[in-house]
């Protein structure tokens, strides 16, 4: 074991001492391939960080919320439907919400406008608390006042009594939260009407029994279960990674070419190099094993290389190159900080694009490079 | 659900081994036929030459199918959260009736291919390479088995349909059905104890005894492969409910989840790399009285069995450990 470890020790050095011989080419080789593992790392990095804040954001709504749908259309929660609801197993709490959209001709944006349900957001009449991307697109602060033409025609006047902190920008960006009677008014909204219903379920397993329970009882509602949004989600940023990897294969198709043409690109000095090599008494299978370490250590160095690229470019850089395929966008579209994630399973995968089709182009080229004869190069 | 990476990736993989092994068929048929290692007619030459391409290009293809079962597996486990029903690897494997053939034509391949790089390995270092023609007679055998498992795998994912309802590992694996997973999920945690402690201990046993004074090498393998299965039913019957701490889910995927630790991986590789070796060990042996392999298979051979050995006891010990540490009470002392 030992011996062949010394061995395989003194095949890296000289192998590494013949890629410093060729600095240019190698380097070259070196720079295209890293490049190749930088772009397909940021796409599945960021897919990835953008798949884990959309759980995370998802992970504090409702298990269930019901909607109410009329000629297959989401319709208002009419007076009494709460009620019909009724109690069923395993819900821990129900309640009707209040939100809609707004258009806002200034900024041409849609607001959310929601009047918060929980008592630690409870907003006064005639005040709102505005989200982040709204101070910054009408430049409001805490105090200023604001007016909103509504859909009636009447103007509405408010304070702005708060601005949602930054951290809760993602799920917050264009949120107006306002007093429930305010809300009322704005919209003309019907007395005792909600928007859906929302219902908090304890066990998880139970959540499907939920939904089944309400579409029995209430065959005009539509149950959407938070579990089927997230999976949603992971499917759609899946969907668009693998579409830009599939993008990216001609990449990887022309890559593979290059190291194809790199590796069977053999100059006079490294056929003369084998020749020597084998002259001396090495073996076709030494070289071969020579240009296998050649082949290991360029494709780990540019993994290496490229996947710390890539991280330092989608957390700290924001994946500036990409954003616009993966993220989508919107005239309100929050800015935020992605959290950093690597997971095993990417990392896998991305070193089966690379490494592979890396290895299966330089395969050929190696061999009939190290089947030259001595004599033939010598001699030539 | 084509448009997953990870499948992207292992379909990539899959397609690049057949072309390679399709490619190197013609090759494998002319070597078979023409082969000659006493003649220095130009063709023998010729084949003497290629014979490196084809070496590396296979050890290259099978290193890939030993890694795409990892893949493969480590995908199914991650993609269950995308599927009605499936809470592990198996929800996933179940959404269409490829999956569970796919997987086992995947570990099927996995242990020939150990098999072939043993023998491979073997020949390359005899000076007059008398396995030449039973390797690549050997391969032809192999290539179908490959395509077929490239095939099984690549229905399996073009197959994948989000909105089919699947049913989870605690519908497979629990007592009440009548599949072969099921028999050895019902075996009385005693039974499977002394059955899974026994087979090891005969693992360990006959590839310690080849590993000292080099005898033995079917025993090896026959120990192995009841090694391997004793293995499994011993995680379906009994360690995964240790691992769990939970008396009636027998599950051997989720033992691979994240939540417990990713705890499978420790049992899982150590049992497939010892159950490769010994098998390996079986494949070479037969070639032990041709002159030039006398030393070469006796030397190989008991480095296997030494694998085989460690890896065996690892996953004993591994298996063991699990169990200690566990709050379950199975059996009353």
């Amino acid at each position: 074991m030992k011996q062949w470890i010394e061995k395989q020790r003194y095949l890296i050095d000289f192998t590494l001492a013949s890629l410093a011989r060729r600095k240019t080419r190698n380097l070259g080789l070196l720079g295209v391939y890293t490049l190749l593992v930088f772009v397909l790392a940021s796409v599945a990095l960021y897919t990835h960080a953008l798949r884990v804040e959309a759980a995370k954001v998802l992970a504090a709504s409702p298990e269930v919320i019901l909607q109410r749908l009329v000629a297959g259309r989401h319709d208002l929660i009419p007076p009494g439907y709460l009620e019909k609801v009724g109690r069923i197993r395993g819900v821990q709490k129900r309640e009707g919400r209040l939100w809609g959209y707004y258009y806002d001709a200034v900024v041409k944006a849609n607001y959310t406008f929601m009047v918060p349900n929980d008592g630690t957001m409870a907003v006064k009449r005639g005040e709102i608390i505005v989200g982040p991307a709204l101070e910054r697109s009408r430049g409001l602060a805490a105090g200023n006042g604001i007016s909103f033409r509504s859909y009636s025609g009447k103007l509405h006047t408010f304070i702005v009594e708060a601005v949602l902190p930054q951290a809760s920008e993602l799920v917050s960006a264009d949120l107006v939260l306002m007093h429930e009677e305010d809300f009322r008014a704005f919209f003309d909204y019907p007395a005792g009407h909600y928007t859906d219903i929302a219902l908090s379920v304890a066990n998880p397993q139970e959540v499907r029994n939920v939904a089944l329970k309400l579409a029995a009882a209430l065959p005009d509602s539509r149950p959407i279960l938070r579990d089927e949004v997230l999976r949603t989600y992971a499917s759609i940023f899946d969907w668009r990674e693998g579409i830009v990897l599939a993008l990216l294969s001609a990449a990887i198709l022309a890559f593979g070419i290059l190291a194809w043409e790199k590796a069977s690109g053999l100059s006079a000095d490294e056929k003369r190099e084998i020749g020597i090599l084998k002259a001396i008494g090495w073996e076709t299978g030494d070289v071969i094993k020579m240009k296998f370490w050649e082949g290991l250590l360029i494709s780990l160095t540019a993994f290496l290389v490229g996947f710390v690229a890539a991280y330092v470019h989608v957390f700290y850089f924001a994946a500036e190159l990409f954003e616009p395929v993966l993220k989508g966008w919107a005239v309100l579209y929050p800015r935020f900080q992605l959290t950093p994630h690597v997971d095993g399973l990417q990392v896998a995968t991305l070193f089966f694009f690379t490494v592979f089709p890396y290895a299966a182009a330089v395969l050929v080229p190696i061999w009939k490079a190290a089947i030259t004869d001595p004599d033939a190069v010598m001699r030539g | 659900m084509i448009f997953q990476p990870a499948i992207i990736a292992l379909l990539l993989a899959s397609a690049i081994c057949v072309l390679a092994l399709a490619a190197s068929a013609p090759f494998a048929v002319e070597l078979v036929r023409r082969w000659d290692i006493n003649s220095g007619s130009e063709r023998q030459l010729r084949l003497e030459r290629r014979t490196y391409l084809f070496s590396t290009l296979l050890v290259f293809i099978m290193t890939a199918q030993l890694a795409s079962v990892l893949l493969f597996v480590f995908n199914a486990e991650k993609m269950s959260g995308m599927f009605v029903g499936a809470m592990c690897a198996v929800g996933t494997l179940n959404v269409n009736p490829w999956g569970f053939p796919a997987l086992n034509a995947k570990i099927a391949v996995f242990f020939l291919a150990a098999m072939w790089l043993a023998i491979n390995h073997v020949d390359s270092r005899a000076r007059d390479y008398p396995l030449v023609r039973i390797k690549y007679a050997l391969l032809l055998l192999l290539a179908p088995l490959l395509a077929a498992s490239a095939w099984t795998e690549a229905q399996f994912f073009l197959n994948l349909k989000a909105d089919v309802i699947t049913s989870c590992c605690g519908s497979l694996f629990s007592e009440g059905s009548t599949t072969l997973a099921a028999e050895a999920s019902a075996m009385e945690p005693l039974p499977a104890m002394l059955l899974f402690y026994g087979a090891m201990g005969l693992a360990i046993g006959s590839a310690s005894y080849q590993w000292a004074f080099g005898k033995g090498g079917y025993a090896t393998a026959t120990a192995a492969a009841l090694g391997f299965a004793a293995g499994i039913s011993g995680i379906l019957a009994f360690i995964s409910l240790y691992i769990y701490e939970h008396p009636h889910h027998h599950c051997p995927f989720c033992v691979l989840k994240p939540e417990y630790g990713y705890q499978g991986y420790a049992l899982y590789i150590p049992l497939f790399l010892a159950t490769a070796a010994g098998l390996a060990t079986g494949a070479i042996r037969p070639f032990a009285g041709i002159a030039s392999l006398k030393t070469v298979v006796a030397e190989t051979s008991r480095r296997l069995a030494a694998v085989a050995s460690i890896g065996f006891l690892l996953t004993t010990a591994v298996a063991t450990a699990m169990i200690l540490r566990s709050n379950l009470i199975l059996l009353e002392h």
